[in-house]
């Protein structure tokens, strides 16, 4: 990809956050893009490029009232946001069209207007996964930590480290779902939901959404506000099963992505000032941390547990208090990119001082896709 | 028998001589006759080098124990009490979902690398599954 070549000049997330049980879920998609349109100064006229997931992209630009020559529906998970910022940044540099819109909304908890979630018992998942009693995230994306707990002598202590420092971050920001402190025993007795896994090391069912609005670097300064220009992608997937990823103890889609998104960006990793990888469940930012090269291969629950990823601390990790206590409607991924590019602005409500470089990190399904997008606050 | 009242798999063309051979009481893998590659889930191509000339062969049911998790959320047709979903490694080199039975679905009795041998629970007339058990002996 070419670098600085393209900037988000519009981020928004709905208004309302958690509980909203008087919106659809299109009417949150329609909330979060009208915000978004308002902090970029657009109306949907200006918009020639949509891309959304989960929902058809059809039918968001239909409620909105946009006519694109570009639509990208890439539906692959969580991280579906970070892959469409990769497209709509492709299709930009390539004169496809010129502002794009991409989407997130999910009526998570309320479920009001929400698809259901069923899968064919003639899939590859319903003939070798559900019949043995998984029903969701809780009960799948949590069975390769035990391979790596005890590859690595990691601890249920160590997972509960994870939630108590995103809840540390949480506590700063008002508009997180869960802000009181809370300690390793508060974790390590919370319910049991799927072991070694209890309540507070499982990310939150919230109601929300949020939107981007991308366009070229060179346009991007005439926009009210602040350019964030993005330096480099990745993306890539593995398994729809999470029985047959390739290794527990590491996940192939996250050094795929990461790695591109680093050779695309040209950056090392003491350039970045802020990180955000997608917190489905407390062992994922310890993957995370490995995957992209942030930490040796076992050693991301120590770096957590030592504070590295605290406020204050040399590698600020989630500082919206992530999907354990900011807020995950289904598809946390477009909350993770948002708080990028708040910090970015230098908004954030908790705010890295002069951060200059950020990355949000996504996962999609069960370990089954990842992407990976590089921001920058510097003009090119 | 417990009731049968969960989802239960619909095979495929290319998936139906696993299920045929879980009914008859044999765990069938499939390996390629050109670099030899076992592999699972089914089809009728080999992933890793894509040749078509594959074959189906039974395997000996031995397996050891990858990892899991003992869900603890309500699964009423599984019963009242948690239960394990586990991913087990086979002696042939694939690996499969699972259920660990006839042993306590506990962390001290499901010890990663344990040994384990396929047993076949009858769920229907046409799909019995392959669960997995504390190996004997």
């Amino acid at each position: 990809m070419k670098q600085k070549t393209v900037a988000v000049v519009g981020a928004a997330e709905t208004t309302e956050m958690g509980k909203i049980p008087n919106t659809s879920q299109l009417m949150l998609h329609a909330d979060a893009a009208l915000n978004a349109m308002q902090d970029a100064g657009l109306t949907a006229k200006d918009i020639d490029g949509i891309a959304t997931a989960g929902d058809s992209p059809v039918e968001v630009a239909h409620y909105l009232g946009i006519t694109p020559t570009w639509v990208d529906g890439t539906s692959v998970g969580g991280c579906s946001f970070m892959l469409h910022v990769r497209h709509a940044a492709a299709a930009i540099n390539e004169g496809l069209c010129n502002t794009v819109l991409i989407t997130h909304a999910e009526s998570g908890r309320s479920r009001v207007g929400a698809r259901r979630f069923a899968r064919d018992p003639a899939s590859q998942q319903g003939q070798f996964e559900v019949p043995y009693g998984i029903t969701n995230p809780p009960s799948m994306f949590t069975i390769p930590a035990l391979r790596y707990m005890k590859t690595y002598g990691v601890t249920e202590e160590d997972l509960a480290h994870v939630a108590v420092v995103q809840r540390e971050w949480a506590s700063m920001n008002p508009r997180a779902s869960f802000r009181d402190l809370i300690t390793v025993d508060d974790v390590l007795n919370s319910k049991m939901i799927a072991w070694p896994f209890r309540l507070l090391m499982c990310c939150l069912v919230t109601d929300g959404g949020g939107a981007l609005i991308l366009t070229s670097a060179e346009r991007a300064r005439d926009f009210p506000q602040k350019p964030v220009y993005i330096l480099g992608t990745g993306e890539s997937c593995e398994t729809p099963m999470i029985s047959q990823m390739e290794d527990f103890t590491t996940s192939k889609a996250f050094r795929v992505s990461g790695r591109k998104a680093f050779e695309e960006a040209g950056i090392k990793h003491s350039d970045v000032d802020h990180l955000m990888i997608y917190d489905a469940f407390a062992h994922l930012p310890v993957y995370g941390l490995e995957d992209l090269g942030f930490c040796e291969r076992g050693q991301g629950a120590a770096f957590i547990r030592e504070g590295n990823t605290r406020p204050g601390a040399k590698l600020p990790l989630n500082t919206n208090g992530g999907g354990l206590s900011y807020m995950h409607s289904g598809m946390y991924g477009m909350y993770a990119l948002q708080e990028s590019v708040r910090q970015m602005r230098g908004i954030a409500p908790a705010q890295v001082p002069g951060a200059k470089i950020s990355i949000a990190h996504g996962v999609g399904g069960m370990f089954a896709s990842s992407g990976t997008i590089v921001f920058s606050n510097e003009a090119p | 028998m417990a009731e049968y009242n969960r989802p239960l798999p619909a095979p495929t063309p290319e998936t139906r001589h696993f299920w045929d051979g879980c009914r008859e009481g044999e765990l069938r893998l499939q390996r390629c006759t050109s670099c030899r590659e076992s592999y699972f889930p089914p089809r009728p191509f080999c992933p890793a080098c894509g040749s078509r000339e594959v074959e189906v062969y039974k395997a000996s049911g031995k397996a050891t124990l990858y990892s899991y998790v003992i869900n603890h959320r309500p699964r009423p047709d599984f019963g009242d009490v948690p239960h394990s979903i586990a991913v087990v490694t086979l002696e042939e080199g694939p690996r499969m979902m699972t259920n660990i039975v006839d042993c306590p679905q506990t962390p001290d009795a499901l010890i990663l690398d344990m040994r384990l041998e396929v047993t076949f629970e009858k769920a229907s007339d046409e799909i019995s599954l392959p669960k997995f058990r504390p190996a004997k002996g």
